[in-house]
């Protein structure tokens, strides 16, 4: 095949074919684009005003990397005037998190931004290793995503930060709006392509690269020569999400619009007012404030039942019954730290739950 | 055809060189002639030493004998058979590439040059990427 000029400038060697798009462009062209786009998504979506002070959720994988270096790229050239954190959560994994760890580490040199790690031990008193050493490799994902998410919130507390920028791709959301419609969570497909959601008392978070794909993620990283940590988790990943992945890519292989179509579906859906309301009002749990749809929001639950030795209280219902039937919760019980949600209790403080109309 | 040997240099990440050895970068040398059928036995890919004009048409060539220039698509069968050393389902499935890894031929995204039919030159610089795991 002889070598093709790039379609957009018709001066350099294409070096990439956009999935997106089918267009064949050079190196030079494809950064310009990629970060032009993003520039799109979070002006147009008017994600961030001058001033705000913005976390970058960093695993230290593809994805949050990217998202760090092209966060510092544009807030410098359309001066977005946003102060920059790094926010890494330690779920406490040997020979997984503690490594990627180091590169995120690394990323905070790199890139000179300020970086917070705070982790599920300091929080919760608790490992993954110990969670997994106690409940086994069946659930303990529900454990890490309760307890990250809870976790990002109050690490972004502590920074003052007003905004939680995540990696999550456009292949993250396509596969998140198939594995909801597989699940008949209808109400979620309605949520799950928003570009931005805020809790009562949770910090706002976005996904800056809703629209990008995962291959240009990579591409873009490759080119960049950016320096980022890639292995599973070695705990079960979720394999419900494994199938999804699988398929989509499977899709993707042979049209790679697929993607892209798949969000624009999602999006496309209009949830009945009856379905959104079937979610629970929006409380703060009784016992550490964080915002729950119960008087115990589901990291304490959790948290309670593996202090006091069921941790599947929180998973099935017979083991909850059990856990009740041993009484009420002992006064000596290790509990989470009241959070104190920044800025959020404001004036601005009856927004409704992941619903920005 | 001048050369004999193609002399390649490869290169796993993305999580992918956890398949290989967890070894990221390799030196591959391949015949510039292979069986049409991608079959490497280790007669394909005899050490330079004993190499000899007649490669192609040796009679540990496939029975049917037919040969091709050496591809992408033969050079995925030889990392499978030579370097891979666990789940080769995560790197091959049907003939190609599992769907997620990306290729990159002399740093150029595979799709703008063949994909599988990309006839290989000597010291080509092939990097395979995998896009599945965490972000």
């Amino acid at each position: 095949m002889p070598p093709r000029n790039c379609a957009l400038c018709a001066n350099a060697r294409a070096m990439l074919k956009r999935p997106k798009t089918g267009q064949q462009i050079c190196r030079g062209c494809f950064f310009y684009v990629f970060e032009t786009e993003v520039h799109n998504t979070i002006t147009e979506a008017k994600l961030f005003k001058p001033g705000d002070k913005v976390a970058i959720g960093a695993s230290g994988g593809k994805d949050s990397t990217v998202l760090a270096h092209v966060m510092k790229t544009l807030n410098e050239r359309y001066q977005y005037g946003l102060d920059l954190f790094l926010l890494s959560i330690d779920e406490g994994i040997t020979g997984y998190r503690d490594d990627s760890l180091e590169t995120v580490k690394r990323n905070q040199q790199q890139y000179d931004i300020p970086l917070k790690i705070l982790s599920y031990d300091e929080l919760y008193g608790w490992t993954m290793d110990a969670i997994v050493s106690q409940v086994g490799k069946k659930n303990n994902c529900t454990f890490c995503g309760v307890f990250r998410r809870q976790a990002l919130d109050r690490g972004a507390a502590t920074l003052g930060v007003d905004h939680i920028v995540t990696g999550h791709n456009a292949d993250d959301i396509a596969e998140t709006v198939l594995m909801n419609i597989m699940r008949g969570d209808i109400a979620r497909l309605g949520r799950c392509t928003l570009i931005c959601t805020q809790g009562e008392d949770t910090i706002k978070r976005s996904k800056p690269f809703k629209y990008a794909y995962e291959k240009e993620i990579v591409m873009y990283a490759y080119f960049k020569k950016l320096d980022y940590f890639s292995t599973e988790c070695i705990y079960s990943p979720d394999a419900y999400r494994g199938h999804a992945r699988v398929f989509l890519k499977d899709l993707e292989a042979a049209r790679p619009s697929a993607i892209i179509d798949i969000i624009h579906s999602g999006e496309a859906f209009e949830v009945r007012e009856e379905v959104k309301a079937t979610q629970k009002v929006q409380q703060t749990c009784q016992r550490c404030g964080y915002m729950s749809s119960n008087e115990l929001c589901k990291a304490c639950t959790l948290l309670e039942g593996l202090e006091r030795g069921m941790a599947n209280s929180a998973i099935t219902d017979r083991a909850r019954k059990k856990l009740d039937a041993e009484g009420p919760a002992p006064d000596n019980l290790r509990t989470i730290p009241f959070y104190r949600a920044p800025s959020a209790a404001g004036p601005n403080a009856s927004i409704a739950v992941e619903a920005p109309s | 055809m001048s050369t004999l040997l193609l002399s390649l240099k490869i290169e796993f990440s993305g999580g992918l060189e956890l398949l290989f050895s967890n070894q990221r970068s390799h030196r591959v040398q391949i015949p510039s002639i292979v069986p049409i059928d991608n079959s490497t036995s280790p007669s394909a890919a005899v050490p330079a030493s004993d190499i000899s004009m007649d490669l192609p048409t040796s009679p540990q060539s496939t029975d049917t004998g037919k040969t091709k220039a050496a591809d992408i698509t033969y050079l995925m069968y030889y990392l499978r058979d030579h370097l891979l050393k666990e789940r080769v389902e995560l790197f091959m499935e049907g003939g190609t590439v599992r769907p997620g890894i990306l290729v990159l031929i002399n740093d150029t995204d595979w799709e703008l040059e063949g994909e599988g039919e990309y006839i290989l030159k000597d010291r080509d610089e092939v990097v395979f990427i995998s896009t599945l795991h965490g972000g």
